[in-house]
């Protein structure tokens, strides 16, 4: 699957060191830069001491290379790759509480399982639905719903990962590594 | 044999290599006070102001080409670094300044005197650190010096609560190399943008060489002269690539951009290649950037990949270390005269005489710069503040040497004249330093006059006194109707009184005939001097491009006028 992202949306991954106050760097630097975030997913990774974060950035192609250069800068991110032209893995995870009736449950849990979601927790006027997948397809489930009533969504962004065998760790598998980075040659 | 924090810290700045830190002590970093008075190897210069310890550490860093130190407490001593590391951030200077911080279990608890200072400083800093631990003072000041002075350098903060600089529990032991996994300076570019960077330059017709402060950084001088000389392309300086390449070098063509030659501007208006060589098209050099040289392919060349392409866009981007690129680059480029490109170049010199200094009874500015420079043999370091002073400055005065001309380009720094020019003379106690200031800069930082005084810096003060904030000035009489608002000083002292209070010599000038045997007296006296020169008010800076305008809106005057007031 090619990820879904819109055409002015970019996802790039940053592995960083886990220590304190990566995360302000990082947010520090978007801030002053203004550059907007659509999204940002931050967890541990396969290596103990590092973390992974995954942006989703909007801008022109310009700017997502001004983005992936200003955080190679930081001291304390270690590889950074733009991986929005190259096949891989997206998804992110949604929780949503649904105001549900007698007469409605029964659709809405039809529609969860049409999107093969689960359902996390049930009252006698709600259902929280938990949904696993691309962009589109979370936004698809959520438009469905709306009409019955959404109370509360949380999301947790895009994580990425490239497919294929190679580890991540291997800047050359995970994308285009920032030295490399073209505008003529796409990026 | 176990030490304290504080003296780890010591230890550790003397692996360094450092033989000076400026500071000035309070009660979190009294710890580092109580130990360096045990180390007379580590001279500390007591400041009147903390920002004089952050602009004087980066005063010596440019002057020398090492790391500065400064010192400072927590709270207000701390945040008055700020200005000086922002200064230094801007213009690429390596500094560390190490601050002392509340101890760890006052931390979050709006403790007296204590303020966020790591994350103040994040913005302004290439990185920052606090110290939790005592084990890791040493690897940090380590990692701080390391970041400060490879790759593009900077200053970098660590903030050591006061309670670690006192943990007196693990013995000193200095970290082989720095744990920096996600740092890694370039070094040589890739053979295959420097080949098609040389494709460039050997197909231009019209090139034209924008050296900046990087050629400085990384000692490039004579890498620089021999591209230009091997294909005889005229090489423009920005503010702070000036004295990169001498000033008499017949190809140095001078300072670009909105106070710089109108020749210069005009040149990249029609060059039909610019090289730019560590320097960041900087909206001082570039103007309008749609403007900008349209005509021009661009090879950039910068060791800071997130600079190329930042403001204009490069034909061929090059990241690497600049002396390492142009060893690479210069045998690829083919010998070439470019003969009618210099017939223009003359021709534009011709028609648009942007270096004149106007016939006047009255004292100019201009007039004075020229003559210190004259006077001085120009083999002196000229550290400047901001504003009118500074640009007459760097395009009157003339340099020979590398790293001769200091002064605070990107943040544009006003008070930067008296700290940077302590700092430039202590670190280069073989030149004559003198510090150009403007009335208004230099009673920003006149306070540390005594700390010159105390330490027998010999630094000569050439004020430069109109009585006004000058440029504000200008640019209130140009686009502001001439409603000149809060820019005139009334109240000035007398600054050769001034000068007696802190028992030094003070001279005024207020005549042309007597601006030669000033300076002469003040290189003859040994010590620092002020001389007031209360020149023409009203004297405006040109060429001038309005910021945010092109070469199109360029402002110039001639040689029988004396601007268009």
């Amino acid at each position: 699957m090619v990820q879904s992202n819109q055409p002015d949306q970019h996802t790039i991954i940053a592995l960083v060191e886990d220590k304190p106050g990566v995360l302000t760097r990082v947010a520090s630097m978007f801030r002053r830069r203004g550059f907007n975030i659509a999204s940002l997913a931050v967890g541990r990774s396969e290596t103990q001491g590092l973390s992974r974060m995954t942006f989703v950035v909007n801008g022109d192609l310009t700017t997502v290379q001004q983005v992936t250069r200003q955080l190679d800068k930081l001291i304390d991110v270690i590889q950074v790759s733009y991986i929005s032209t190259h096949q891989v893995v997206a998804r992110e995870l949604a929780l949503m509480k649904v105001t549900t009736a007698p007469s409605t449950r029964g659709e809405i849990m039809q529609f969860a399982e049409l999107f093969s979601a689960n359902i996390v927790d049930v009252g006698s006027t709600y259902i929280v639905i938990e949904i696993t997948g691309g962009e589109q397809k979370v936004d698809a489930l959520e438009n469905l719903l709306r009409p019955f009533g959404i109370t509360e969504v949380v999301r947790t962004g895009l994580v990425a990962m490239v497919r294929g065998q190679e580890s991540g760790m291997d800047a050359e598998n995970l994308g285009v590594p920032v030295s490399a980075m073209r505008m003529d040659s796409g990026i | 044999m176990k030490l304290s924090g504080a003296e780890i810290v010591c230890e550790s700045l003397l692996k360094e290599g450092v033989d000076i830190v400026f500071g000035l002590p309070g009660g979190a970093v009294l710890p580092l006070y109580g130990a360096m008075a045990k180390y007379p190897d580590l001279r500390h210069v007591l400041v009147r102001h903390e920002q004089a310890a952050a602009m004087a550490a980066d005063g010596y860093a440019r002057a020398t080409g090492r790391v500065g130190v400064c010192s400072a407490t927590s709270g207000p001593g701390a945040t008055n670094l700020v200005t000086g590391i922002a200064t230094a951030q801007m213009d690429s200077v390596p500094l560390v300044a190490i601050t002392g911080q509340v101890p760890r279990g006052a931390i979050g608890r709006d403790a007296f005197q204590e303020t966020d200072v790591t994350g103040i400083t994040l913005p302004i800093t290439k990185h920052n650190f606090l110290v939790m631990e005592v084990e890791d003072v040493a690897p940090a000041i380590k990692e701080a010096f390391h970041i400060a002075r490879t790759g593009r350098p900077g200053p970098v903060l660590v903030d050591i609560p006061k309670d670690v600089l006192q943990d007196l529990r693990t013995e000193f032991i200095w970290p082989d190399k720095p744990n920096l996994p996600g740092y890694h300076p370039p070094g040589e570019a890739s053979l295959r943008d420097v080949a098609h960077a040389a494709k460039l330059i050997n197909e231009a017709e019209r090139p034209v060489i924008m050296a900046g402060h990087g050629v400085l950084i990384s000692q490039a001088y004579h890498e620089l002269i021999e591209l230009a000389e091997k294909a005889q392309i005229p090489v423009i300086t920005t503010l702070l690539g000036i004295s990169s390449i001498p000033t008499n070098h017949v190809l140095n063509m001078g300072m670009p951009g909105m106070h710089g030659m109108a020749y210069n501007n005009l040149a990249i208006d029609q060059a039909d290649l610019l090289v730019g060589l560590g320097m960041r098209f900087d909206d001082r050099v570039t103007g309008r950037l749609r403007d900008f040289a349209p005509n021009a392919k661009v090879v950039h060349i910068d060791v800071d990949a997130s600079e190329l392409d930042k403001n204009v866009k490069a034909t061929v981007p090059v990241v690497g270390d600049l002396k390492m690129v142009l060893n690479q680059l210069i045998p690829l480029v083919e010998p070439n005269v470019h003969i009618d490109w210099h017939r223009r170049l003359d021709e534009l010199k011709a028609e648009h005489p942007s270096l004149f200094i106007r016939e006047s009874e009255e004292l100019l500015p201009q007039y004075v710069l020229n003559r210190l420079s004259e006077v001085s043999g120009g083999d002196c370091i000229v550290v400047t503040g901001v504003g009118q002073h500074q640009m007459w400055a760097a395009q009157h005065c003339k340099f020979q040497e590398p790293n001769t001309l200091i002064t605070s380009g990107g943040l544009g720094s006003m008070g930067y004249e008296v700290p940077a020019a302590l700092g430039a003379r202590m670190g280069r106690p073989d030149k004559t330093v003198w510090s150009v200031a403007g009335d208004g800069g230099f009673q920003m930082t006149m306070c540390d006059l005594a700390t010159a005084v105390e330490n027998n810096v010999d630094i000569k003060f050439a004020i430069l006194n109109n009585s006004s904030l000058g440029m504000v000035k200008q640019m209130q009489d140009v686009f502001y109707d001439h409603e000149y608002y809060a820019v005139e000083y009334s109240g000035n002292p007398d600054f050769v009184k001034l000068a007696a209070a802190y028992g030094i010599d003070g001279m005024r000038v207020t005549r042309k005939d007597e601006v030669d045997d000033a300076v002469r007296h003040a290189m003859e006296v040994s010590g620092p001097v002020i001389i007031d020169f209360v020149v023409k008010p009203d004297e405006q800076v040109y060429p001038w491009i309005p910021a945010g305008e092109s070469v199109h809106e360029m402002i110039e005057v001639q040689p029988t006028q004396g601007g268009p007031y």
